[in-house]
């Protein structure tokens, strides 16, 4: 094989489809924004800190060990390139900033795994200073050992709701009330789904269960009204579950709706998307082994819609088995590598069933643009608020969400919509009364994040004729 | 065939020249439809640069521009907001001596015509400009010049248009055209029966010769990619329009801070579509960075690409049709038909309700090929 395979992202997909390629015998290149290997599941802290795994990871701290157990075995045999942001993608060529420089690097095979982003749905008082989404939540305590605030509380839905809640409480922060906007009613709906990943179920249940041993307050069917204080946040109101509104003092809120897919990348290289009803979004196409619409692209983990880390490890192993029998990288018998990839797919499958499980247990909640006033920030990079939204729909009849982001800025700032456009997109479908699918999903644009001029006006152009 | 089909014309493209046109032919009592293909206002009209400017441009230009110049000056009576437009002046930055004595013969040339271009030295520039860099030695202000948002400004003319009683069919894509002998035929996608008028106008932009070859006089159009980078907010240093002569860099800054900046090529995605690519985001840089080293720290947040019809002497086609009685062009504008838009929708609709115009065209006939 002449090309050198190309990996973008460093967490528990991209190292699971590096270690396949190694035993293959080939060397891949593997990009990663991140200083050090994990991903954003898998974080490491600073090296001088010093808690230990167990600490770290909890429940799956055998499994943050043996990813990393396995990624620096492979050193020797990778090119890893840490701290490298990939800001460009066309066909055949990726630009990527580099220890302040930015140099172009051909591909003809690449594996995107890309990984999640929060999944933000703003709602008044959003902005505050103290209020962190989810994710952010995590890695405070995770990746710099420190809590968000000294009187927590956590709200929105999903399992990492309960398992950010245990995490914390174990590291002796305060939290006040965890507050699901889930009912228990679809929680209890949801078990048959759930009961495809028992361990996993098993250990959710452990969560509450530990938490209201410690009694922590959980609360099912909340709905967050807003977020109050002067110069940060000093109280959350809710409609609690009779639908009585409720102000809870609190210095801080961690609040999270699940994940969303990074699909930039994706996006740039021209790869087809469809909607998908159950993430609410639009996500890459692939089939199960992770090929996409295009040749040579290959897609694995939360980048290309979530399944969460362990499906994220099974696909990235399953996208370089692909990359493999595709490019025949393999001279000899290729049917243990066929048996191993569909063992891999049945683990996948039974993932997906839990997963779609999840959804029915912590749905999205489906009434939080009622909770918006006119003065509520949507985009926060451009500041543009519910009510300008609202009024440039109206006033230009907008229908399609490319437009929404002309006509009004949203979407337009230094994050290009990653955190805003699914809150946009959910408006713009509940105001013009259309199926979010038919609201289409934001054309893609270089840079995939903002880069400074210097670096670009440095680079040494032009260097593509030996690529294309 | 039903009445309701039958219009005095029929527009092709909702970008700022068709919507203009149907905005003034309104106003002659005339029936309008428009078809655009998209959403009006979305293709070159919207994202382009946002460069209101007449220095620099042909004298064959100077009659339209100045028309244009007194309509941007009504704008927001017109279509109802300002679309950020401010007359902040254009400079025009010469990079050598040979750059200084074109924009000094420039100036001669346009003697007559109300520009009040200014001359600048290299001191003057730098006592006026200190954020200049070292690269510009002279340069040539266009005091009333300046800019505005094209994604605010075009969709907005298609509101007035359709305020003004247009019917405006967007996402409608028009199939074929002919000419019964009695009325242009305009198959279209979103309904069975076709359209038909009196008058057929071509303001499709970079398609328009879809439009010419079906009646005859096909042009040669090639189509370039103007590629504009954005940078995220900074303080304000300037509120002008910059442009260097020669080309190839061109930047302004925006009241919210940001700098758009252009001067390179993207690259054609599909038949209808560009995009920038790495070469050309870099290239943008470099020229900019060169003349303003206060974007050196600035962050690229955003950049775009579209697709614009461009003819081999770079001035526009705004034309009766030399094949067919009723037909009319106006396209072409080769990156620069933001600011003469609005002029050129006026004059295309003069000529269909008069059959002249008082502006003089001659240049832009659709026989010169």
């Amino acid at each position: 094989m002449n090309d050198i395979p190309v990996i973008i992202g460093a967490g528990p997909a991209g190292i699971r489809a590096a270690q396949t390629l190694v035993e293959f015998g080939v060397r891949p290149i593997i990009l990663d924004e991140g200083m050090r290997w994990g991903g954003q599941i898998y974080r490491q802290q600073p090296t001088n800190f010093g808690r230990t795994s167990r600490q770290l990871y909890g429940f799956d701290s055998s499994k943050a060990d043996a990813l990393s157990k396995v990624f620096m075995g492979l050193m020797n045999q990778v090119d890893y390139r840490p701290q490298s942001l990939v800001w460009n993608v066309e066909q055949n060529r990726l630009d990527v900033i580099h220890q302040g420089q930015s140099t172009m690097l051909p591909w003809q095979s690449l594996i995107v795994a890309t990984g999640a982003t929060d999944r933000v749905l703003p709602f008044p008082g959003w902005t505050l200073p103290g209020v962190f989404t989810m994710g952010a939540t995590q890695i405070a305590l995770k990746y710099q050992a420190c809590a968000i605030g000294a009187q927590v509380i956590l709200a929105g839905t999903g399992p990492l709701l309960y398992l950010v809640a245990y995490q914390y409480v174990k590291a002796g922060a305060t939290v006040l009330a965890v507050l699901d906007t889930a009912h228990f009613s679809s929680q209890i709906k949801a078990l048959p789904g759930l009961l495809n990943q028992p361990i996993q179920l098993a250990r959710g249940m452990y969560y509450v269960g530990w938490l209201m041993s410690r009694g922590i307050k959980i609360r099912r069917g909340i709905r967050i009204v807003r977020a109050e204080g002067k110069n940060t946040i000093e109280a959350l109101v809710i409609k609690n579950e009779r639908g009585v509104v409720e102000t809870l003092p609190c210095d801080a809120l961690g609040v999270g709706y699940a994940l969303r897919p990074e699909t930039q990348i994706a996006d740039g290289l021209g790869c087809e998307f469809k909607f998908d009803p159950m993430q609410r979004a639009h996500v890459p196409v692939k089939d199960i082994a992770g090929r996409s619409s295009l040749d040579g692209v290959y897609l694995a983990g939360d980048g290309a819609g979530i399944m969460g880390a362990d499906a994220a490890e099974l696909s990235g192993e399953l996208s370089a088995l692909a990359l493999v029998l595709d490019r025949a990288v393999h001279p000899g018998d290729a049917e243990p590598l066929r048996r191993r990839a569909k063992y891999l797919e049945r683990r996948i499958q039974n993932i997906t069933r839990f997963r779609a499980g999840l959804e029915t247990a912590f749905p999205c909640p489906d009434n939080w643009i009622e909770q918006l006033t006119d003065e509520t920030i949507i985009c926060r990079c451009e500041e543009i608020t519910f009510g300008h939204i609202r009024d440039a729909i109206t006033t230009c009849d907008i229908r399609e969400v490319n437009r929404l982001k002309a006509l009004s800025r949203a979407g337009m700032g230094r994050c290009q919509g990653r955190m805003c456009s699914q809150a946009s997109a959910e408006i713009l479908a509940h105001l013009t009364k259309q199926p979010l699918l038919n609201v289409g999903r934001l054309r893609g644009q270089p840079p995939i994040k903002p880069v400074p001029a210097h670096i670009l006006a440095e680079a040494s152009t032009p260097k593509t004729e030996a690529a294309k | 065939m039903s009445e309701k089909n039958l219009y005095d014309v029929i527009i092709v493209g909702g970008g700022i020249v068709g919507t203009s046109a149907a905005l003034k032919l309104r106003s002659f009592g005339l029936t309008v439809c428009l078809l655009e293909r998209g959403v009006c206002g979305s293709r070159s009209s919207g994202i382009n640069y946002g460069g209101v400017r007449r220095q620099g441009r042909s004298l064959a230009q100077m009659p339209l521009t100045q028309r244009a110049h007194s309509i941007w000056g009504r704008l927001k009576e017109m279509i109802g907001i300002d679309g950020e437009y401010v007359r902040s002046g254009h400079l025009k930055l010469a990079r050598s001596q040979a750059d200084m004595e074109s924009l000094t013969r420039y100036k001669e040339r346009t003697a007559e015509i109300d520009l009040g271009l200014e001359l600048l030295s290299s001191a003057q520039l730098r006592a006026r400009f200190p954020w200049l860099g070292e690269r510009a030695i002279g340069g040539s202000l266009c005091p009333e010049d300046g800019h505005a948002n094209p994604r605010l400004i075009s969709p907005a003319f298609a509101r007035a248009a359709l305020r003004a009683g247009t019917q405006i069919f967007e996402n409608c894509s028009a199939q074929s055209f002919l000419h019964n002998g009695q009325h242009f035929e305009v198959k279209v996608d979103i309904q069975a029966e076709p359209l038909k008028s009196v008058f057929l106008l071509n303001c499709a932009g970079a398609w328009s010769n879809n439009v010419c070859e079906t009646f005859g006089e096909k042009v040669p159009m090639t189509n370039s990619h103007p590629l504009m980078v954005v940078t995220d907010a900074l303080p304000a240093f300037m509120n002008l329009s910059l442009g260097v002569e020669g080309g190839g860099v061109y930047v302004r800054q925006v009241s919210r801070g940001n700098c758009v900046l252009g001067g390179s090529q993207g690259y054609q995605l599909d038949a209808n579509r560009a995009r920038p690519g790495g070469d050309g985001i870099e290239l943008v840089l470099k020229g900019a960075v060169e003349l303003l080293p206060n974007l050196r720290h600035a962050q690229v947040v955003r950049t775009w690409s579209g697709v614009e019809g461009r003819l081999p002497d770079r001035e526009p086609v705004i034309s009766f049709s030399s094949t067919t009685p009723g037909l009319l062009h106006g396209f072409g504008f080769a990156g620069a038909g933001f600011q003469i838009g609005p002029a050129v929708g006026e004059v295309l609709a003069e000529m269909v309700a008069h059959g002249k115009t008082s502006i003089p065209i001659e240049a832009f006939s659709i026989k010169r090929f």
